[in-house]
């Protein structure tokens, strides 16, 4: 059991304050992603858990034990790290086997252990090369043996992926998300790329100056948004918004058009919609178009609507050009709401 | 300008004047010491080989070499770990530690003269403090072991900064990542000392280690201030023959013997501190 629980950690680097009032339970064999953009904290987070970094206030727990205060190598855990960190003077097998001959295992075992971990990871027939012979798909793969030699409770990766192509990403992200569901690993896994956010994940931690906005399922980050931050940082392109105004009883004013909405006494609500949920209809939110992005799967239509930019995924068999006049219907269950004061969402 | 001949056009200047100044009196030395004025000959190695003073010469030079080398490389190794993992003072610190490397040889023997002859501050703190009654010759012929001692201590003062240098350049260049990947993986501060910086320095201590065991292998200023007579090394004689024996080419052989013994030395520091095809940082 390797539950991990951070209670009110907050960490400041002289007067920058980059994490604060963080409390975050990730269970037993959860895949967790921190996810944000570059500087909101994550990586500082991953590192305060791993014990490469100390917490300014707070406590760390990792299975019941609380771990604050203990070494990295004393907390269970293993780390695969941004630029792989394998070690360029050391074969592939003695880098796989660091961890096992740092904890003094027999050699058989050691051997054992590199070479199941190797063929899990497809790298069994390079265990005799250096790093500086292999590409670095092939790094990435021994980065995460070497973790995996361990058998962890806890596995730390720190933007594993960023620094591939895209088509090994995809690749290695599919590979990852079997080893680590085979290993009954408690994961956590820091990224600024949304996509590998929301298919490796069990559960997302949305972070913004360093706090956690929201943590949910993917879909639920994705549909339910917490806030006006997640709901435009998460999905490509992002969500909607405008401005609404009150028509009263449950009623609201957006672009003109009366739209239902939450039974709220405010003056001003921010309306929001994905661009996927919005379709030409007869009536609704009356939209120009300025740019026109045909896909191949759907058409990307950069439009105006009520002087603000609006963007609509619209069916790749419509015609549409810059300068048509759309009306675009919103899915009524898929409108959001949020208080442009507190930026947090209404029900 | 053709862009083919440009390369060779600027590294011209710099080949003349090494081959003026360096390959030419090479030849120059290596044709006399394989001459007896008329023809070839070896009588030149034979005659220093077997002088009475070219084995304790040898040795002496061996020995302190064996002595200063290792101090100095783990002091350096010390130092330039303090150093790196200073946040601020770092560079006053450097500059500091590199002082003694701006003073001649020859003025850094006369400064531990200073310390260590009979009228030097040694003596004068000896007898201050009532450890001894008078002044005592300590850099005398009954004093081996301290002349040694004295011309090892001033050698280690004088030269260990360029060891230092060289390491902490060394090490600024090994990435965080593996000490923070190592410390992850279970390593002490001791274990990471071992087995991550040492394998990856090993260019900058092969540079190290060349430099330094050639250097130690010319000593003779510090050793003459210090040890005069007393302490006959491959440099000394060299300069006795040339200039008190007036024998240009017994001198010319000893030195090209000394330079046989540091291409050895170098040539083994190469192989033991290789870096495999593919295993650089």
């Amino acid at each position: 059991m390797a539950e991990i629980q951070i209670k009110n950690v907050a960490k400041k680097f002289g007067a920058y304050q980059a994490l604060s009032d963080i409390n975050l339970t990730i269970h037993d064999q959860e895949f967790m992603v921190l996810l944000g953009a570059s500087g909101c904290g994550k990586t500082t987070l991953l590192r305060i858990i791993a014990g490469l970094e100390t917490a300014t206030t707070g406590e760390v727990w990792i299975g019941g034990k609380r771990v604050d205060h203990l070494a990295p190598k004393d907390r269970g855990i293993a780390m695969v790290f941004q630029n792989y960190a394998v070690f360029p003077h050391l074969t592939v097998f003695e880098n796989i086997g660091f961890g096992l001959r740092m904890q003094k295992l027999p050699n058989d075992e050691v051997k054992r252990r590199v070479e199941r971990t190797a063929t899990l990871m497809h790298i069994e027939q390079l265990l005799k090369r250096y790093s500086g012979e292999l590409s670095g798909g092939q790094r990435q793969r021994v980065a995460v043996a070497r973790a995996l030699a361990m058998e962890p409770d806890v596995i730390l990766m720190d933007e594993p992926l960023s620094n591939l192509d895209a088509l090994l990403r995809l690749e290695m992200r599919a590979e990852l998300k079997g080893v680590l569901a085979e290993s009954k690993t408690t994961a956590i896994y820091v990224t600024h790329d949304q996509v590998e956010a929301m298919s490796l994940a069990d559960r997302i931690s949305v972070m913004h100056k360093g706090k956690i906005v929201q943590a949910a399922s993917p879909i639920e980050v994705y549909r339910n948004p917490a806030a006006e931050f997640v709901a435009g940082f998460i999905g490509n392109p992002p969500m909607n918004f405008l401005t609404a105004t009150p028509a009263g009883d449950g009623k609201w004013t957006v672009a003109g058009q009366v739209v239902d909405g939450p039974r709220l006494g405010a003056s001003q609500l921010q309306f929001a919609i994905r661009p996927e949920d919005l379709g030409p209809a007869e009536s609704g939110l009356p939209a120009t178009a300025k740019v026109v992005e045909p896909l191949g799967a759907h058409l990307l239509v950069t439009c105006e609507v009520d002087g603000h930019s609006f963007r609509a995924v619209l069916d790749s068999d419509l015609t549409v050009k810059p300068g048509d006049r759309l009306t675009l219907a919103p899915q009524a269950d898929r409108i959001r709401w949020f208080d442009p004061e507190t930026t947090l969402a209404v029900a | 300008m053709s862009p083919r001949i440009l390369p060779y056009l600027l590294i011209l200047p710099v080949t003349l004047f090494l081959c003026l100044f360096f390959l030419y009196p090479f030849a120059l030395v290596a044709q006399q010491a394989f001459s007896n004025g008329a023809g070839f000959t070896l009588d030149n190695f034979r005659d220093v080989v077997t002088y009475w003073k070219f084995p304790i010469s040898l040795q002496n030079t061996l020995l302190l070499a064996a002595a200063v080398v290792p101090v100095q490389l783990a002091l350096a190794l010390l130092m330039a770990t303090m150093v790196s993992r200073m946040e601020r003072g770092r560079d006053l610190v450097l500059y500091v530690w590199t002082i003694p490397l701006g003073i001649s040889d020859l003025a850094a023997g006369i400064i531990w003269l200073a310390i260590f002859e009979q009228s030097g501050f040694l003596n004068s703190m000896m007898t201050g403090l009532g450890l001894v009654d008078q002044p005592v010759n300590l850099l005398s012929y009954q004093n081996p072991g301290m002349v040694f001692l004295a011309i090892a201590l001033a050698e280690i003062w004088r030269a260990t900064a360029i060891m230092l240098v060289i390491i902490v350049a060394g090490i600024g260049l090994i990435p965080k990542e593996y000490y923070e990947a190592a410390e992850v993986f279970g390593a002490s501060p001791w274990k990471r000392f071992l087995r991550i910086t040492l394998p990856l320095l090993r260019p900058s201590l092969q540079t190290a280690l060349i430099l330094r065991v050639v250097l130690a292998f010319e000593v003779f200023a510090v050793v003459a201030a210090l040890g005069g007579t007393l302490f006959p090394v491959l440099m000394g004689e060299i300069y006795a023959y040339q200039f008190d024996l007036q024998n240009g080419r017994a001198a010319a052989a000893l030195a090209l013997i000394v330079l046989a013994i540091s291409i050895a030395f170098t040539l083994v520091i190469l192989r033991v501190l290789r870096v495999p095809k593919g295993a650089t940082i």
